[in-house]
């Protein structure tokens, strides 16, 4: 039945379907980020209250929606190297910590940009900021304890392991946040619950979140070759790899 | 040869824990330096913000938590450090004996050498800030069901520095994140004990942390130690 994963754990395989799939996916997302972007900051009908300045949620819903997603993809990477101990899942999560540490940093500094005008302040320690940030810390320890190793298996090793103690953690973090919020009843939120939104408006949302998605695809791809390379380096098809596209 | 006889779990885990401790009784400023260092945080909050009684009994729970995860912190480092560099925890890794109990052994130590002197020291440090005096015993008790939680988790943290040569600033980012919900909880219970409300929900959650923490992290901890040991 999984016959036909197996040559997928050989680092050369897995290199070369995602150098297959890179284009497609690179391609597909600039197209619908063009798409969802032009619609979304151009076309769309201009809101009742916030007039154009909420146009920013084209680039905050996704960059928010998808950083926690990310966080999970990563831990599933880590769980499938450990259980069924593919080396190469390790790259795969080592790829992905950056871009959702940046993910989350656009989503907190564009939510504190579209804060300024319409909450009337740029940070409020409302719940899903709190939580948010907090979600950008356990990406730079898992960073920072990539870095941390020099040997790069080690690091996976070790980074896997506070990613999937950060997992555990994550739904605590969210509600211990949540309680902590409404136990000191501060006056802000409620601005939160989803504003039922107009057809011509979430449709270039939902384009530009489905644009983000395959960017991350992309990106992930492209940091994903670069750590097999380097896992490898001391392959012949690396190696041979190296010959091939120096010479051209 | 006969192979010795086994150790029961019990036998195992205070035969770990009586070493660590007297290891840790021969070095005496190790046990009292990260409770100097809780006093001297504490100090420098009413210095900084100034000495107005009222809002010194507002933000009293927050400071003395913040300063009990600073102070762990501060201890934990030396949890496997020694045992790493003269090599006994490689020994530990190789033993037969189940890690499991041998770390938790190891964490029962370190929170007897300054969870506990947190706890004896706490009712004074609240003194000190004017804490409400109904919320003393909600303090004690969040402490006092809190602190292990604090030498559990950083011992994960620990454990994958440990290898490190510049673990410490480190260790700091990797757990000062996960220790959040449980200052959450813990703030949150001795400012519902001070207006004299219900505060047994808080304490219900920060117990189901603790038995979370010793059920699961002693797998974290003793994968970590194997990856630091490599």
């Amino acid at each position: 039945m999984w016959k036909w994963l197996h040559p997928y754990a050989k680092p050369e395989r897995s290199y070369q379907l995602a150098s297959t799939l890179l284009p497609w996916f690179a391609i597909s997302s600039v197209i619908l980020l063009i798409v969802g972007a032009v619609w979304g900051l151009a076309f769309a009908p201009s809101e009742l209250y916030q007039k154009e300045y909420y146009r920013i949620i084209y680039i905050h819903v996704p960059a928010a929606t998808l950083s926690m997603s990310v966080y999970m993809a990563m831990a599933t990477a880590v769980l499938v190297s450990m259980v069924w101990q593919l080396k190469l899942a390790d790259a795969a999560a080592a790829a992905m910590a950056p871009i959702g540490a940046t993910l989350t940093t656009i989503a907190l500094i564009t939510g504190a940009i579209w804060g300024a005008p319409s909450w009337g302040t740029s940070w409020v320690w409302d719940a899903r900021l709190t939580s948010y940030l907090i979600l950008l810390f356990l990406y730079l320890g898992v960073i920072a304890l990539h870095n941390a190793f020099d040997d790069k298996a080690l690091a996976s090793r070790a980074a896997g392991i506070l990613t999937l103690v950060g997992v555990v953690n994550i739904p605590i973090i969210k509600y211990s946040v949540e309680w902590w919020n409404t136990l000191h009843q501060t006056a802000t939120i409620s601005k939160f619950s989803a504003p039922s939104m107009s057809s011509e408006m979430l449709w270039p949302l939902l384009i530009n979140i489905l644009a983000f998605a395959l960017m991350i695809g992309a990106l992930t791809l492209v940091r994903f070759r670069n750590e097999v390379l380097a896992r490898n380096s001391m392959r012949p098809w690396v190696q041979a790899l190296a010959m091939k596209e120096g010479t051209h | 040869m006969t192979p010795p006889t086994p150790l029961s779990y019990s036998q195992l885990f205070f035969k770990v824990m009586n070493r660590d401790l007297k290891v840790a009784i021969h070095n005496k400023g190790d046990i009292l330096n990260p409770i100097i260092f809780l006093v001297i945080v504490i100090t420098l909050f009413p210095l900084g913000i100034g000495p107005e009684t009222n809002l010194l009994t507002r933000i009293a729970p927050g400071i003395i938590w913040v300063a009990a995860l600073l102070s762990a912190l501060l201890s934990l480092e030396r949890l496997f450090k020694n045992d790493y560099i003269d090599g006994s925890l490689e020994q530990m890794l190789l033993s037969p004996q189940p890690l499991f109990i041998m770390v938790l052994a190891k964490v029962t130590a370190h929170w007897l050498l300054t969870g506990l002197p947190i706890i004896i020291i706490a009712p004074l440090l609240a003194l000190m800030l004017h804490m409400e005096t109904l919320a003393y015993p909600a303090l004690m008790l969040t402490l006092a069901i809190g602190t292990p939680v604090l030498s559990l988790i950083g011992a994960i943290g620990v454990a994958l520095t440990v290898g490190l040569k510049k673990g410490g600033v480190l260790l700091s980012l990797l757990i000062l994140p996960l220790y959040i919900p449980l200052l959450i909880f813990s703030t949150a219970a001795i400012e519902a004990a001070a207006l004299n409300m219900p505060y047994g929900g808080h304490i219900a959650i920060i117990t189901a942390l603790l038995v979370g923490a010793i059920t699961l992290s002693p797998f974290a901890i003793s994968a970590a130690l194997r990856v630091s040991t490599n």
